[in-house]
């Protein structure tokens, strides 16, 4: 196809160039100098006559000019002879050179085997996907088709909850609930994912989760865990501790979440219940009185802790203005008014395309006396 | 198929050159009027030829094909459509392209827009121009090939570089390429009068048109690029002396001489040698610009000799035609003969002085550019040459062309009247020496600045005393001045204008020393003074645009606290190659501008700020503006109009038929 156009071309080419050798006739026009001199001993009679020249000068150029005139007519070559010789040496030399040099040069720098590739035509129809992104497209365009591909929604919601898509990832474990039918583990993962969501937030829906979880398996900790995070942030700060304590209590001490139930406790100011194989030589009430000596200190770590997780969040994902308003907010109660006021400005920036959050970013700043 | 469509278009370009260059110049020498006949058609063709191709390497852009190397280097797929467009020229082989595309352009023109010239001057004018067309096709096609491929093309392109993003580039390389490339032209023009022995006046006329359409062009073009920097790059600065400047700057000057000069060889018949050389010189420059701006070579010499093969073929070039031409020259120089006498002190010998000047201040421009890049291949040694230099050498010369300007358009052909030229500019000088006294004491400053100002009061009103003499007088009717105004010829008034632009150039450069700079932290809502007005930011915020973020600061420019105008300077972050932008705010009060710029807000909301006010700056651009208006009415000037030659020899008819009674 492309050689089709290639023939074509050189063709039309070969052809502008044999056209007017076939066509030019031996017809001379008269020479166009001899016009030229004969407007410029005008043109002198004009400039003499408003004073660009002197009449004596004017004479003498006019004669210049004239001379000029006559040298050219004179010598006016007899052009047009035609050699029919000559014409066909230049008619078979451009029928062959031409042809002969484009290709030459074509094969050497062209490249015929490729088509175009616009970018949308490669983005439609892009045959083996290069990574996650393309993966997951595929995924879900298939499970558009399919909705009740239980397996596809649980390969590809632990995909979401990686990229930090919460609310899929959610819906993804919610989907594979209803198809596979729940199961603990899943629905610990979907209310978690509800969570993360809400950026910590335990909501009525994943509360709700997390209490079916324990309608099956009672001691799940993971749910305790949630329920009791949900309490403290209802505002129920002595159930909180309770549910902690309780957790951490029919735990083994070397369970992994001993150490953020631990954390959760003394910052409620709370004392967290004993280790149970504590260390020989170290009383268990002597330890919780030296907590409870200093619980100051540990608690603001425990705050700082939590604040500090917000706030790498956000840096990788700004888009929340909630979150923003939060860390805003905690910064200035640990009276931290620098950090706060580079996370205002952070927060502007991230949120530079949502005005309504921009505004109550601002508001809050104001309100806590960090502008200017 | 489209794109190797055109990466074809552009290899049969090359063949039909190599045709074009041979026969019609074969069928010049030998007399044959079908070899010549080709010339026409093959001129046309091929630029239709390259035309395709330059379309098929636009339709790449637009459309993201990442599989070319010049598209994946320089796009990317979020750019704005005139981006897109413009990036085909922003990188060195699509400029190339664009180069032989305005190469093919002339030569299609003077195919087709020069039915009065004889058929073998016009048969060798584009052989020369074929020659000059396939020596850079072939570079274009073996050392920057804007349709190289890529087997494995990648999903996103590399960006064109942020400061290229501005509508700056979509208007001032084709501009100013049109100017440049046009040289070659004359220069083809230059080598066919060598040729073919028609050194002569009519020559010179069939020449003019093509030597004016590109002196307006590069005069657009390097106001253009002046204006372009000076808004981008963010420090208010609008020439730096830089290579890639100077380089545009040198054929302009020789350009000019040229200019003047073919109107003295179409005139008087005089001024030959130096007609053909500045046609030869002002191309030649134009190749060495090409050569210093696409080889590399101002990166670094060192890099230039690690990566040589562009550079070389360019020098090659470069040196097949001057060397080419020059040869010519010396053979044909014995041959030359001598045309209309004059005295010295007439128009000729003005003009004469005037080539003279100009061609000196072009070979300082030359030795400023070229000696640092001599120096460093030779001792290794880094210098650079900046303003200084450049204002005590190209300064000096310049005034005397400034000044002698008005009294060279007095003069009469063949022998002037020196006191007489010099008594009609006493108004002018009058006018200029109290502008000058009234600025120093309105504005005071540097005395250079009154100065200087003065001598651009006198060009712009000297340039216009040889007309008004002609048109006005006492007690002569309006209607009759106007009638005579009308009558006088377009070139006069196309003269007077492009001098009276040089003088308002003049007067915008000269009035810098008076602008007032300020770098200062401010707060949101502080009042700055800058020269007669104050600034107020009233508040900064950030937008969105199509592939950058950036924060503009709204800001109230107030003259006694009215608002006179308001100004966005921001400061623009590109994601792809990680840059920031800033984007001057800038406002023409009068002729000054008041020019400001932001960097990054700090921690406390305060903002740096660099704020200029520039009085009369505007005229700089406004000159450049005026000077190629003044080229296009003598570019409309009757005697240059298409198929002039059998329409004025109609006229001349009539005006004969009606004369007798004087």
């Amino acid at each position: 196809m492309v050689w089709v156009a290639f023939a074509l071309m050189t063709g039309a080419v070969v052809l502008a160039v044999l056209w007017p050798l076939g066509r030019a006739r031996a017809v001379k026009t008269r020479d166009p100098d001899v016009a030229f001199y004969r407007s410029q001993v005008e043109e002198i009679g004009r400039d003499a006559s408003i004073g660009l020249l002197t009449p004596t000068d004017a004479e003498a150029a006019k004669a210049e000019a004239a001379r000029r005139l006559m040298l050219v007519s004179g010598d006016a070559k007899a052009t047009g002879v035609q050699s029919h010789v000559a014409v066909r040496i230049a008619a078979v030399l451009s029928l062959i050179a031409i042809p002969a040099v484009a290709l030459t040069v074509y094969i050497r720098v062209g490249s015929p085997e490729f088509a175009d590739q616009p970018l949308t035509k490669r983005v439609a129809e892009r045959a083996p996907p290069l990574n996650v992104e393309d993966a997951l497209a595929r995924i879900e365009s298939h499970l558009a088709a399919n909705p009740d591909d239980g397996r596809g929604w649980e390969v590809v919601a632990p995909v979401y909850m990686r990229m930090g898509k919460f609310e899929q990832g959610a819906h993804a474990f919610a989907e594979a609930n209803r198809v596979l039918g729940a199961t603990p583990q899943r629905l610990n993962a979907q209310a978690e994912a509800l969570v993360y969501a809400a950026n910590d937030t335990v909501t009525p829906q994943a509360r709700s989760l997390f209490e079916e979880v324990l309608t099956t398996r009672q001691d799940d900790p993971t749910a305790r865990f949630y329920l009791a995070l949900a309490r403290e942030q209802a505002g129920d700060r002595q159930g909180a501790i309770d549910d902690f304590t309780r957790l951490a209590a029919d735990s083994p001490p070397d369970a992994p979440w001993q150490e953020p139930v631990r954390r959760r406790i003394v910052a409620l100011g709370g004392t967290p219940p004993a280790v149970k194989e504590a260390p020989a030589g170290v009383p268990t009430g002597e330890a919780a009185e030296a907590l409870r000596a200093m619980p100051s200190g540990d608690q603001q770590a425990a705050i700082r802790g939590m604040v500090d997780g917000l706030a790498a969040r956000l840096a990788q994902d700004g888009r929340d203005p909630e979150g923003w308003l939060r860390l805003v907010r905690a910064y200035s109660v640990l009276k931290e008014p620098e950090l706060a006021r580079t996370a205002v400005q952070n927060a502007r920036k991230a949120l530079a395309e949502d005005q309504a959050a921009t505004r109550r970013v601002d508001d809050l700043a104001r309100e806590l006396g960090l502008e200017g | 198929m489209i794109v190797e469509i055109g990466h074809y278009a552009l290899v049969l370009a090359l063949a039909l050159a190599l045709v074009q260059g041979v026969l019609p110049l074969a069928g010049a020498l030998r007399g044959d009027a079908a070899l010549m006949a080709i010339s026409r058609p093959a001129a046309v063709t091929q630029f239709v030829l390259i035309g395709l191709s330059f379309l098929a390497l636009t339709y790449a852009h637009v459309v993201s094909d990442f599989s070319l190397v010049n598209v994946f280097e320089n796009s990317h797929s979020a750019k704005p459509l005139i981006y897109k467009i413009s990036g085909v020229w922003g990188n060195h082989e699509g400029s190339m392209l664009l180069w032989v595309l305005i190469l093919a352009l002339f030569g299609a023109l003077v195919a087709v827009f020069s039915r009065s010239m004889p058929d073998d001057l016009r048969a060798i004018v584009l052989s020369v121009q074929s020659w000059i067309a396939a020596a850079f096709l072939l570079f274009v096609l073996f050392t920057s090939n804007p349709f190289a491929r890529l087997a494995m093309p990648p999903m996103e392109g590399r960006d064109l570089n942020p400061l290229l993003q501005d509508p700056g580039l979509a208007i001032h390389p084709p501009l100013l390429y049109v100017g440049y490339v046009g040289f070659s032209i004359t220069f083809s023009f230059a080598a066919a009068a060598l040729i073919s022995g028609r050194i002569d006046a009519a020559w010179a006329r069939y020449v003019r048109p093509w030597t004016l359409v590109s002196w307006i062009f590069l005069t657009l073009g390097i106001a253009m690029g002046s204006y372009w920097a000076y808004y981008t790059l963010g420090w208010g600065g609008f020439w730096f002396w830089d290579p890639v400047e100077n380089a545009s700057l040198m054929p302009w000057l020789a350009g000019t001489a040229l200019l003047h000069s073919a109107a003295v060889m179409e005139k008087r018949d005089a001024l030959k040698i130096w007609t053909i050389f500045l046609a030869i010189l002002a191309f030649s420059l134009s190749l060495l610009g090409t050569f210093l701006v696409r080889s590399g070579v101002l990166t670094s010499v060192h890099a230039f000799a690690t990566d040589p093969q562009r550079g070389i073929f360019i020098l090659a070039i470069l040196i097949t035609f001057i060397g080419g031409s020059l040869a010519l020259f010396a053979f044909r120089a014995s041959s030359l003969k001598p045309g209309g006498i004059f005295a010295p002190v007439s128009r000729e010998g003005a003009l004469v002085l005037n080539n003279l000047l100009l061609t000196t201040s072009c070979a300082t421009v030359f030795v400023g550019t070229l000696y640092p890049l001599a120096l460093e291949a030779m001792t290794g040694e880094k210098i650079s040459v900046g303003a200084p230099f450049f204002n005590l050498t190209f300064g000096p010369l310049f005034v005397p062309i400034v000044l002698a300007m008005p009294i060279g358009q007095m003069l009469a052909w063949k022998r002037g009247d020196l006191l007489g030229a010099a008594q009609r500019v006493v108004l002018a000088v009058l006018i200029g020496a109290v502008g000058a006294l009234a600025l120093y004491a309105l504005q005071g400053g540097p005395v250079v600045a009154p100065v200087l100002c003065g001598l651009a009061l006198y060009l712009i009103i000297g340039s216009f005393v040889e007309i008004a003499g002609r048109i006005a007088g006492r007690r002569v009717p309006i209607s009759v001045m106007a009638a005579r105004a009308l009558g006088l010829p377009r070139s006069a008034w196309g003269t007077a204008f492009a001098h009276a632009g040089i003088g308002l150039t003049l007067f915008g450069l000269a009035a810098t020393s008076w602008g007032v700079e300020r770098i200062l932290i401010a707060h949101v809502g502080d009042d700055i003074r800058i020269g007669p007005y104050e600034v107020r930011v009233e508040r900064v915020e950030p937008r969105m645009g199509s592939n950058y973020r950036e924060w503009v600061a709204h800001t109230r420019v107030r003259s006694g606290g009215v608002d006179v105008a308001t100004i966005d300077p921001s400061r623009r972050s590109f994601s792809t190659r990680e840059m920031v932008r800033t984007e001057a705010g800038i406002v023409t009060l009068g002729f000054g501008q008041i020019y400001m710029n932001i960097a990054d807000q700090r921690d406390d909301g305060s903002l740096d700020i660099r704020l200029y006010w520039k009085p009369y700056v505007a005229l700089i651009w406004l000159g450049a503006l005026v000077m190629a208006f003044g080229g296009l009415l003598s570019l409309s000037d009757r005697r240059l109009r298409i198929g002039v030659a059998k329409r004025a020899g109609a006229r001349a008819q009539v005006a004969r038929n009606v004369q007798p009674a004087e």
